[in-house]
């Protein structure tokens, strides 16, 4: 339990900045935005790597699994929102 | 690499996440935040392939991580490169059920990997729920915007909201099992089987038109997923940035329902547009009220105006039409006629998707205005031209307190001197009703496919020249 405080600490505060950075992203982004955010929350391929690294069999089953999808979160979240953003254009 | 040279790299890629979502706060900067992001995750992924644990796991387990990430970045790319603009709403709904899939796939991995404290199964047992509940209601969600199985409509049926709070009793006393005993893998697997089912039933009852909410609700639970798997493995970065997402989807979902004039728990009960339409009111508001016009009058109309606003919906994105919409927009202004933008933060399916599909058609985006800041200008306006969009324009908003979009915020286009309400008939939009801006005074109807009345629209302004 003595990890619990200091990763609840860290959620809270991480909590705060998202609500502080994402209230100034105007309407017109929100689309990339929820992209964007999306393939950072496809971060649980870190988890994934790991367990596919374990040496137990089951574990290592579902962390492939875990891989290949949250790897497509990051993958394709990054590029769609690459592609969208490189869109936005001021024309002269 | 060991455990505190990983966790520093895992610092400085939190950091570059949130110099990321910065970076979207204006479309100049928008591609280099993204672009940050994206070496954020690089970074933390080269970290952990480097990482002790990993590194040290020998050839064949290395060689299935490197296939993994292989197999996933190629239908991943394909993804992103093949998917249209236009299907934006159902690619991020597919993006979310991986997210929010992956994270319950990795919290039960650990589960039956590791000896659990008491904190990483607690931390279980949310991943599982929240996981399962984004990945089915993500696929609902797919199912229903892409109009596969599902109807647009909410499904309802009596009991389903004691069903729904029944479930998820149901999970958490599932979730209390596998606390007490660890080592019960059936209770994770019964939590997961709950929460899949729960995360259909919660999603089905929400319909097309509110799926801007639905989407950013799911997308707050994939983040949240994620933090929780942080939990789970005690690491900082998946926590860091779980939280970021989950409440960049919460303030998204907040901004929707205030823009409907409607509380969450009303939408998710599917409470709006499930109702039968009353078709002896549409007759009492169109009857002999409304004004069919032609693409020729419409370019005489256009011919004297000076400033025009156009108002899309979410049949521009249906017919596809934002091509040819920017071409006639281009016209109007090459003959110097002051041309805008007025997008209602719920036209489409998605919070922003008609911002999207103007910027695939190369409209330039200071163009793109919000409902709050074009509103006021709608008197000086001369033609607005709604394409596509019904209830975002529906007067009995501001005016009749017993309708069911009562004090919802709407886009002031009956303020303009002549509206032109471009659509296929009168049928009303999602929330049933009948609009009597189609029958106002200064309101003519356009009746036809976006497309093809943009063409024709086109053709007879050229014919004006």
């Amino acid at each position: 339990m003595d990890t619990l405080i200091p990763l609840l600490t860290i959620f809270m505060l991480a909590v705060f900045v998202g609500f502080e950075v994402i209230t100034k992203v105007p309407p017109l982004l929100h689309t990339p935005l929820m992209s964007g955010s999306n393939a950072i929350s496809g971060i649980a391929i870190i988890g994934a790597i790991l367990s596919t690294a374990s040496p137990n069999r089951l574990t290592v089953i579902l962390g492939f699994a875990a891989l290949v999808l949250a790897t497509i979160n990051v993958v394709g979240g990054f590029m769609v929102t690459n592609r969208m953003l490189s869109m936005f254009r001021k024309r002269d | 690499m060991n455990t505190v040279t990983v966790n520093l790299i895992y610092l400085v890629a939190s950091v570059l996440f949130i110099l990321g979502i910065r970076g979207l706060t204006h479309p100049r900067t928008a591609v280099r935040g993204n672009m940050l992001g994206a070496s954020g995750m690089l970074l933390a992924i080269v970290a952990t392939l480097l990482d002790n644990q990993v590194f040290g796991s020998g050839m064949s387990s290395f060689g299935l991580i490197i296939a993994g990430v292989v197999l996933g970045s190629a239908i991943g790319a394909t993804l992103a490169l093949k998917i249209q603009m236009t299907a934006m709403p159902e690619m991020v709904a597919l993006l979310n059920a991986f997210g929010g899939g992956a994270s319950a796939l990795v919290a039960g991995a650990v589960l039956v990997g590791t000896e659990p404290t008491t904190q990483s199964t607690v931390a279980t047992v949310a991943s599982g729920i929240i996981g399962s509940v984004t990945f089915t209601g993500s696929f609902v969600a797919f199912d229903k915007l892409r109009g596969l199985v599902l109807p647009d409509a909410p499904v309802t049926f009596p009991g389903q909201q004691p069903l729904n709070f029944f479930l998820a009793l149901v999970a958490v006393g599932f979730g209390v099992w596998l606390v007490a005993d660890p080592d019960a893998t059936a209770a994770y697997v019964a939590i997961v089987a709950v929460g899949s089912l729960l995360g259909v039933l919660l999603t089905i009852s929400i319909g097309g038109a509110d799926m801007p909410v639905a989407i950013a609700l799911l997308n707050s639970y994939s983040g949240l997923a994620a933090a929780s798997t942080g939990f789970v493995l005690s690491n900082d970065i998946l926590i860091i940035t779980g939280s970021l997402v989950g409440a960049s989807g919460i303030i998204l979902t907040r901004i929707m329902c205030k823009a409907m004039n409607r509380s969450l728990v009303n939408v998710l009960v599917g409470a709006i547009g499930s109702t039968d339409t009353k078709t002896e009111d549409a007759d009492a508001i169109y009857e002999g009220r409304v004004k069919r016009t032609s693409a020729e009058e419409v370019a005489i109309l256009l011919d004297t105006a000076k400033r025009v606003v156009f108002v899309p919906g979410y049949g521009l994105a249906v017919s596809q039409a934002q091509h040819q919409l920017r071409d006639l927009a281009t016209m109007l202004e090459s003959r110097g006629v002051e041309v805008e933008y007025a997008i209602h933060p719920v036209a489409g399916r998605m919070p922003g998707h008609m911002n999207v599909l103007l910027a695939e058609a190369d409209v330039d985006y200071d163009k793109l205005k919000e409902m709050d800041h074009i509103n006021p200008t709608f008197g000086q306006t001369d033609v607005s031209i709604v394409i596509g969009a019904n209830d975002i324009v529906n007067p009995e908003a501001r005016t009749n307190p017993s309708s069911p979009i009562a004090g919802m915020p709407i886009l002031d286009v009956d303020k303009s001197m002549s509206v032109i309400v471009i659509k296929r008939s009168l049928s009303p939009g999602f929330a049933g009703i009948p609009n009597p801006l189609f029958a106002g005074d200064n309101t003519l109807m356009l009746f036809g496919d976006g497309k093809q009345v943009m063409l024709d629209l086109l053709a007879a302004v050229k014919e004006n020249e």
